[in-house]
């Protein structure tokens, strides 16, 4: 436990280094946010009565979305990976005395939370400050706020457990771009990050909810802005223990399959 | 020619690698067909957004994006600017006999990025018919104008890009907001974003000049033929950027590696 917790910590402070590319960062998503907002205003402003939340609630929604932009963002790896697995040097990886799968997963949780924590913020405290319908708000009640935490931890594991299978499908493709290219478009569509699911045909939601991608930034957002009760809120709580517990039980036997026919080809 | 012996060059190269090439096509096809899917699924539910019906949005974000990812695909040696000039690439493109910008242009060109394109001529074809313009010759020529114009703020954005890169490297993602941002959010006609946006996009970086103000008259919303000609004028937006790049040039000083 103690190695992982040193890979982490490692990662993490190497994260932090990136002072300007983080302001470079919150100014871009603080931008992307206000964009995304106008637009739906225009569309709550000349529809009637058809919307699935309150544009309170939907301002609130995409103030988190940028704010945990690098939790779950969709299209992030970690590209010394991939070298590793296509250069060859995964056998130095192999040669630690650790457990692969654990370490890469630890590696991208530092990454990410680094950037998370650089910041989130900055974005939420402006949020907080901007007039009524256009700012974040606060959860509307303290047990919501307590699941939100819960669920934005599990929608973040899951989110890596996913991110691994993609790693771990690089051993067998060797040149990952491709599917990496076609996971991440279907990927951000279906997890809700380019429109809210909410804001889907009301057929194609309920299957939006029970696969995976509903389980990754869907669940903890829609808590946190009172669309999904206290009741519901527990239910999808349950859906992404289960989704994360099926993904690492994946990843792993893909690793260990993959493990089983890498060949390193000397030099 | 050169630059045809060059993308000659640069399309073989690329078609070497066949299953990856046509992944990565698909996948930018992808990319813009869940754009475009979010547009539907919204339009399913609102109908119209400020009196503009689900063809004529097509139309908008069909151009705009037929332009961009054009633009995309041959100015690709502006937006990997910065890899030239870490890796050293660009003291040898100084030492040859050729300009500049020709040697980037033909540095590296992705033609995977016809998969976004081809996804632009999908819709428009869906587009042209449904959008209810009466297509005549002036309206043809309205929207091929607004091609031609976005193409030119696009390079002139990506130009900008790599003039941005000889200062600094460390805050590039900010210029994503222009870039991939009016790529995103120039699917709607501007005007949806308020006075205030349309305004930065009109004087400061000119998108709406070939988005907004000729789609107005394609659509039939004006009648001010003016409007027809304002790509033209975003086109000179190229001029600046080219300038910026060239100062850029001229402060540049080789990392000598």
């Amino acid at each position: 436990m103690k190695k992982y917790l040193s890979f982490f910590r490692i990662r993490f402070a190497a994260g932090l280094q990136y002072r300007t590319a983080a302001w470079a960062g919150i100014s871009t998503q603080f931008f992307w946010g206000f964009m995304n907002i106008l637009m739906f205003q225009a569309f709550y402003r000349s529809g009637q009565n058809v919307f699935p939340m309150a544009f309170e609630q939907l301002t609130s929604y995409i103030w988190l979305q940028q704010a945990f932009l690098a939790m779950f963002m969709t299209w992030f790896y970690d590209n010394e990976i991939f070298d590793h697995i296509t250069s060859g040097s995964i056998a130095y990886e192999l040669c630690r005395p650790c457990d692969l799968y654990g370490m890469w997963f630890v590696k991208n949780m530092a990454i990410r939370l680094s950037r998370v924590v650089l910041r989130c913020f900055p974005i939420l405290f402006v949020a907080a400050l901007l007039p009524a319908p256009y700012g974040i708000t606060l959860p509307h009640s303290a047990e919501g706020a307590a699941l939100f935490l819960v669920s934005m931890a599990l929608g973040f594991l899951v989110m890596i457990a996913f991110n691994m299978l993609v790693y771990i499908s690089a051993f067998f493709t060797i040149s990952p771009m491709g599917i990496r290219i076609l996971i991440t478009s279907v990927l951000e569509f279906l997890c809700g990050a380019i429109i809210p699911i909410p804001f889907f045909p009301d057929w194609l939601q309920p299957v939006l909810y029970a696969l995976p991608f509903g389980s990754m930034q869907n669940t903890p957002f829609l808590i946190y802005v009172g669309h999904l009760s206290f009741g519901e809120g527990w239910w999808a709580i349950g859906l992404q223990c289960f989704w994360l517990i099926a993904l690492l039980l994946i990843g792993k036997m893909m690793m260990h399959c993959a493990l089983k026919k890498v060949v390193v080809q000397g030099g | 020619m050169l630059y045809r012996r060059y993308l000659g060059m640069l399309l073989k190269s690329q078609l070497q690698y066949k299953a990856s090439f046509i992944m990565t096509t698909i996948g930018q096809f992808l990319v813009s067909f869940t754009t475009f899917l979010g547009i539907y699924f919204l339009f399913s539910r609102f109908q119209q957004v400020d009196g503009y019906t689900f063809p004529q949005i097509l139309l908008c974000f069909s151009t705009v994006l037929m332009s961009y990812s054009f633009t995309e695909c041959f100015a690709r040696g502006f937006d990997v600017f910065p890899r030239l000039i870490r890796t050293g690439e660009l003291d040898r493109i100084l030492v040859r006999p050729r300009s500049v910008v020709f040697q980037v242009l033909t540095s590296t060109m992705d033609f995977s990025r016809f998969g976004r394109f081809f996804q632009a001529v999908l819709v428009m074809v869906y587009a042209i018919p449904a959008s209810g313009v009466v297509w005549t010759g002036d309206k043809i020529i309205t929207l091929m104008m607004m091609f031609l114009g976005g193409c030119g703020v696009f390079s002139g954005l990506f130009v900008l890009y790599a003039g941005i890169s000889f200062f600094t490297i460390d805050g590039l993602e900010f210029m994503n907001i222009f870039t991939d941002g009016s790529r995103e959010f120039g699917k709607y006609p501007l005007s949806i974003y308020g006075e205030g946006v349309l305004k930065l996009l009109t004087y400061v970086i000119p998108i709406a000049l070939f988005q907004y103000y000729p789609f107005l008259y394609l659509i039939g919303r004006t009648n001010n033929r003016l409007m027809m000609i304002l790509p033209l004028v975003g086109f000179l937006f190229v001029v600046p950027c080219y300038g910026f790049f060239r100062l850029g040039l001229s402060k540049y000083q080789s990392t000598g590696s």
